[in-house]
């Protein structure tokens, strides 16, 4: 291993100068990603180095909004991998029909389009009415996206194939209508949704869900940071409640592993046991 | 102390050339392996089923926090990025795509300069972009390995000639030189 860069000293203290002035918390992300994003924050705001990017956000505190969007993932798209919503309908759908109301969280829920995936799943199922869902993330830009749910006209082809190929018994364009090269999705999707400002790494569980959906979130944190979420995660759901994570994301060589029971493998859904 | 790592890229015809290469190297080659191929992305990675029936090594797909092992071939998922972390760790992760691809050969290659510094390999092969260009150029920047698949045998010059244009200190090797070169560079 090659010893600490100047550079990884700077992005280190950047992190802890980000966390002690905003308590905006990134010192436990994975740190390969962080890197290329700060260096593409300090090369849009035409700066030399990690260090004047610090100096610049300490010294002026418009700027954290911009940097934030960097920060922080944003690139999702609706009913990404279709295979996860097909498994949700089929093994976990029949399951929520039992209860008489539900709560649903979408943990790092970026610009919507888990949320709004979910939402639509869950009308076509029957289950909209009787759900509240918790739409939280750090970034208010990204929330304020999402409370919006409005996404470019162009990625409508690719939402509404990967919602053909999710099982999707309806039109998605029953739920969005287009209006100048934007597509702007129904607001009954999220008349019960609460959208919220709420960290993983700093805040603490606010209510007991029945499922969880956090997908391609926990990538971008270390080990350290990972177990903490899932302990997390296990603490906010309900006993025989859900949580369904990204493809390539796995509880299998976490400590909160033996909380769960594998519900849909291949799709990365597990069940919390009920003790 | 983890081993060392040799970095690939390809793109349009990389398969074949990857055919070329992989094969010849032993079971117990004491470096790891990691790969992007340019595939689309909602394909199943049909790369490892390939290249496991044709490798004395151990093939597998990236998974994220893995770390990275002597005789092991690890490709990037469809449609993630695959990163090298300082610890010798492997990250996997959705960023917008870089130079229209996801993964993307740079991500792999800049990560892996800074992860293993002098002691990674890069390769760029066939490919009808320029993706890993820069990448290349950022392991050659950091005192690592730069071979580029001479453009004139590759089935697409782009991307090789685009690496030769930003790295020009790279070797410039034929598929079987190469093979030879990362073959050879085990012998004491």
């Amino acid at each position: 291993m090659t010893g600490e860069t100047v550079e990884e000293l700077e992005i280190q203290l950047l992190l802890d100068a980000l966390y002690r002035q905003y308590h905006y918390d990134f010192r436990h992300y994975a740190r390969a990603s962080i890197k290329r994003r700060l260096l593409q924050a300090q090369r849009h705001f035409g700066l030399d180095s990690i260090s004047a990017l610090q100096s610049a956000v300490l010294h002026d505190e418009t700027m954290l909004p911009n940097l934030l969007n960097y920060l922080t993932v944003q690139v999702s798209e609706m009913f990404r991998d279709p295979s996860y919503y097909k498994s949700l309908r089929e093994k976990v759908v029949p399951h929520l029909h039992t209860y008489p109301s539900l709560k649903v969280w979408v943990a790092g829920c970026s610009h919507g389009e888990e949320l709004y995936s979910l939402a639509i799943l869950f009308r076509e199922e029957g289950l909209l009415d009787k759900t509240i869902f918790y739409a939280t993330d750090i970034n208010p830009a990204a929330l304020k996206a999402a409370q919006a749910g409005i996404y470019p006209l162009d990625r409508i082809r690719q939402f509404t194939e990967n919602h053909r190929l999710s099982g999707g018994h309806s039109s998605l364009s029953d739920y969005y209508s287009a209006d100048y090269g934007r597509a702007v999705f129904d607001k009954s999707l999220r008349a019960r949704t609460v959208f919220s400002d709420h960290s993983l790494v700093t805040d603490a569980a606010f209510a007991e869900m029945h499922l969880i959906s956090c997908r391609n979130v926990l990538i971008y944190f270390d080990k350290e940071l990972q177990e903490r979420v899932i302990g997390l995660f296990a603490e906010s759901l309900a006993r025989r409640g859900f949580l369904g994570i990204g493809s390539k994301e796995s509880l299998r060589f976490s400590s909160h592993a033996d909380r769960f029971t594998e519900h849909a493998r291949e799709d990365r859904i597990y069940r919390r046991k009920g003790r | 102390m983890t081993c060392e790592l040799v970095a690939i890229g390809a793109s349009a015809g990389g398969v074949q050339a990857l055919s070329h290469v992989l094969p010849m190297l032993a079971a117990d080659y004491p470096r790891a392996i990691a790969i992007v191929v340019h595939v689309p992305p909602r394909r199943k990675n049909a790369l490892v089923k390939l290249f496991s029936e044709k490798c004395r090594m151990r093939v597998k797909e990236a998974e994220d926090k893995e770390p990275l092992r002597p005789g092991t071939i690890y490709f990037a998922p469809p449609d993630y990025h695959l990163l090298v972390e300082t610890d010798h760790t492997l990250a996997l992760s959705t960023e917008e795509p870089v130079n229209h691809s996801r993964p993307a050969i740079d991500v792999l290659f800049e990560t892996a300069a800074d992860a293993f510094g002098p002691d990674v390999t890069g390769v760029i092969m066939t490919g009808a972009n320029h993706d890993g260009a820069s990448g290349l150029q950022a392991i050659a920047g950091r005192g690592g390995t730069a071979l580029i698949q001479d453009p004139a045998t590759a089935e697409m010059a782009a991307m090789p000639e685009a690496a030769a244009q930003a790295c020009e200190g790279a070797q410039i090797l034929t598929l079987d030189e190469i093979a030879a070169y990362l073959a050879d560079m085990v012998e004491p």
